[in-house]
């Protein structure tokens, strides 16, 4: 057994206790007004220097006397001065995150599990499907790269919704789409009133823009039956299971790899992930 | 340094001794109609003479509930909501009459809390740096023991600081460790005789002999992950198991927990709980989506953990033998015969 003397460290912050942040703007995303983003500022500026994070991690939203819900992280660390939560209402903790104001007090705990591999895509083509509120860690990693545009290849966003009304980040999105390094696809399922944008499901309209695997690796990230049919047509376009990369969610607690919730084979989603190749997903069961 | 001796009528001055510096002292006692390792009192005896208790001392250093955070709920307060630690100071413990296997436990649970995370649990880390184990071997192994197919034995001193055998009126005290060694001095006991030791020595192989022929569980790290996860063992293995988590709840190894918030009043908490891969709840989305929906998901789960997981991640098996589980199994579910089937 180690012992604390020998890691040589002096007092180690309790990796339990979250910094506390101010909620400083909250945003209705979806015209159902079930997601919300909520903008977050650190009390204190060391903490904030603290919490380095890259796209594709997340952190606990902490309410005391509710409990701790594993977020991804929305903002990207290049958006100094805050953090951005995008939170669906599904049980006690995000409903009583849905219930507060600007200017209440909160706990932030992380930044937690690994993130896209920004090293590796150096260089490369970059291709972003995203589809419903699933799109969260994906907005990190699509500005983190606008914000370091000269480091990476093309850079095309596949982004889908059932309706307008639900896709995230609209002005975001809009802003994206105005540019010329970037090549940004929007669709619904069906057509919408005032929607001017693509209509059809992600995987075809994938296969219809069918990004060039050579030199290129794709996230994908949404619901389980996006997943399905997107995965099939990356792999007719030519992408190999190590060009795939998707981010996992699964009940967890701790978040740093001891509690066990999210134990999948011999992995943590929480610390091993919850980013993964699909070639890595491939070699362990498919509990999540 | 020779082995100490303490005179079966002499354990209680022994452990007064232990005491001293203001030591807790626990030890295995009637509790509740089981035997819990209980802090002793002040003149208090163990039950040394079960074979092992019904609960191991896994509580010591990871209890069943322990709050994390205490916090105002008092909205005129500054600090409301604000979380604050629980001081985690206390005095050194001994443990007394921990059995090898679950000494053993202690080594696998260090795996867990100070080796796996991203960082180290402070909670478990500052009980951990401040318990001493003082191991009592086992004379007579159950049936249902198998510690001797996991890499323990019952007179195994791996994650022992001091081994106690029984010679019957005499009690064998040998440091294993350093800080073992360090106890044994400052209680200025007598020395063992040579007889004494060789006596011991005796008890400990009869009680090896006594065993049977050992099953190797590290012949499952050679097989595929994949390949056993999917096996058709499992659709029939699990039927009898009826989802109780009596296993997890004994079981010195299992280590999973819950956090979970509490207020009373005026007074807000968040603690954690043991919890148990038995359980729908364990890994149920907020969606309503369950990566382990059925029986069949969650008794694998439990099984490849221990057996197959943990030892492709650390190289040997979540189990150490005590047979809790098979003894307690409502549905005599037995881990030894699991163990065959996916070592086959």
């Amino acid at each position: 057994m180690r012992t604390s003397q020998q890691r040589g460290e002096g007092a180690v912050k309790n990796p339990y206790l979250p910094y506390p942040v101010r909620i400083d703007q909250v945003i209705v995303e979806t015209d159902d007004r079930n997601i919300k983003s909520f903008r977050l500022v650190f009390l204190s500026r060391e903490d904030e220097e603290a919490f380095q994070y890259t796209p594709g991690q997340f952190a606990e939203l902490s309410i005391a006397g509710k409990g701790e819900i594993p977020i991804g992280i929305a903002s990207s660390p290049t958006e100094r001065g805050h953090l951005l939560f995008t939170v669906n209402k599904a049980g006690v903790v995000t409903t009583a995150l849905h219930n507060m104001n600007e200017g209440e007090l909160m706990g932030v705990r992380g930044p937690l599990g690994r993130g896209f591999p920004l090293d590796a895509f150096q260089g490369k083509n970059v291709v972003i499907i995203g589809g419903g509120f699933a799109f969260t860690t994906l907005r990190s990693t699509v500005q983190y790269m606008l914000d370091h545009r000269d480091r990476f290849g093309e850079i095309t966003v596949i982004y889908g919704a059932r309706r307008p009304g639900l896709l995230l980040y609209k002005e975001t999105l809009e802003e994206w789409a105005s540019r010329d390094d970037i090549d940004t696809h929007y669709t619904v399922d069906v057509e919408a009133e005032g929607w001017s944008g693509r209509v059809g499901f992600v995987p075809a309209v994938t296969e219809e823009v069918a990004p060039n695997p050579n030199n290129a690796y794709a996230i994908v990230c949404g619901p389980p039956i996006m997943i399905k049919f997107t995965m099939p047509v990356l792999t007719k376009l030519g992408f190999t299971p190590g060009q795939i990369i998707m981010s996992l969610e699964n009940r967890m607690k701790c978040g740093i790899g001891i509690c066990g919730k999210c134990n999948t084979g011999p992995k943590y989603v929480c610390k091993d992930g919850p980013v993964f190749t699909l070639e890595e997903l491939n070699r362990i069961p498919a509990e999540y | 340094m020779s082995a100490r001796r303490v005179g079966r009528e002499a354990l209680k001055g022994f452990i007064t001794g232990l005491m001293e510096d203001g030591r807790t002292v626990w030890g295995p006692q009637e509790f509740q109609g089981s035997v819990r390792f209980r802090p002793l009192k002040k003149n208090g005896t163990p039950v040394l003479d079960v074979p092992n208790a019904t609960l191991s001392p896994k509580e010591v250093v990871f209890p069943p509930s322990e709050w994390m955070f205490l916090f105002s709920t008092d909205p005129g307060r500054e600090d409301a909501f604000v979380l604050k630690e629980v001081p985690q100071e206390g005095p050194e413990q001994v443990i007394l009459g921990i059995r090898p296997c679950d000494a053993r436990a202690f080594q696998i649970l260090d795996r867990v809390f100070l080796e796996q995370g991203a960082h180290e649990d402070p909670y478990y880390r500052s009980k951990r740096d401040r318990t001493l184990l003082i191991g009592l071997g086992c004379n007579t192994p159950c049936s249902t023991c198998f510690c001797h197919w996991t890499g323990g034995g019952p007179f195994h001193t791996e994650g022992l600081d001091v081994l106690m055998t029984d010679l019957g009126d005499v009690y064998l005290l040998e440091p294993v460790t350093e800080r073992g060694r360090a106890l044994l001095d400052a209680l200025q006991l007598d020395e063992a005789g040579a007889d004494e030791v060789e006596r011991g020595k005796h008890i400990a192989e009869e009680a090896r002999a006594s065993m049977g022929e050992a099953k190797d569980p590290r012949r499952i790290k050679e097989k595929d992950l994949m390949a056993l996860f999917g096996s058709p063992f499992w659709e029939r293995a699990h039927e009898a198991c009826v989802k109780c988590g009596v296993c997890t709840y004994l079981c010195p190894t299992c280590s999973c927990f819950d956090i979970q918030d509490e207020v009373r009043g005026a007074c807000g908490f968040r603690g954690r709980n043991w919890d148990t891969c038995m359980f729908a709840l364990t890994t149920l989305h907020a969606s309503g989506h369950n990566p382990r929906p059925t029986g069949k998901e969650r008794f694998r789960q439990r099984f490849m953990h221990k057996l197959k997981y943990f030892q492709d991640d650390f190289g040997d098996v979540m189990c150490v033998g005590c047979g809790r589980c098979v003894q307690y199994c409502p549905a005599n579910i037995d881990i030894r015969e699991i163990i065959e089937a996916l070592s086959a």
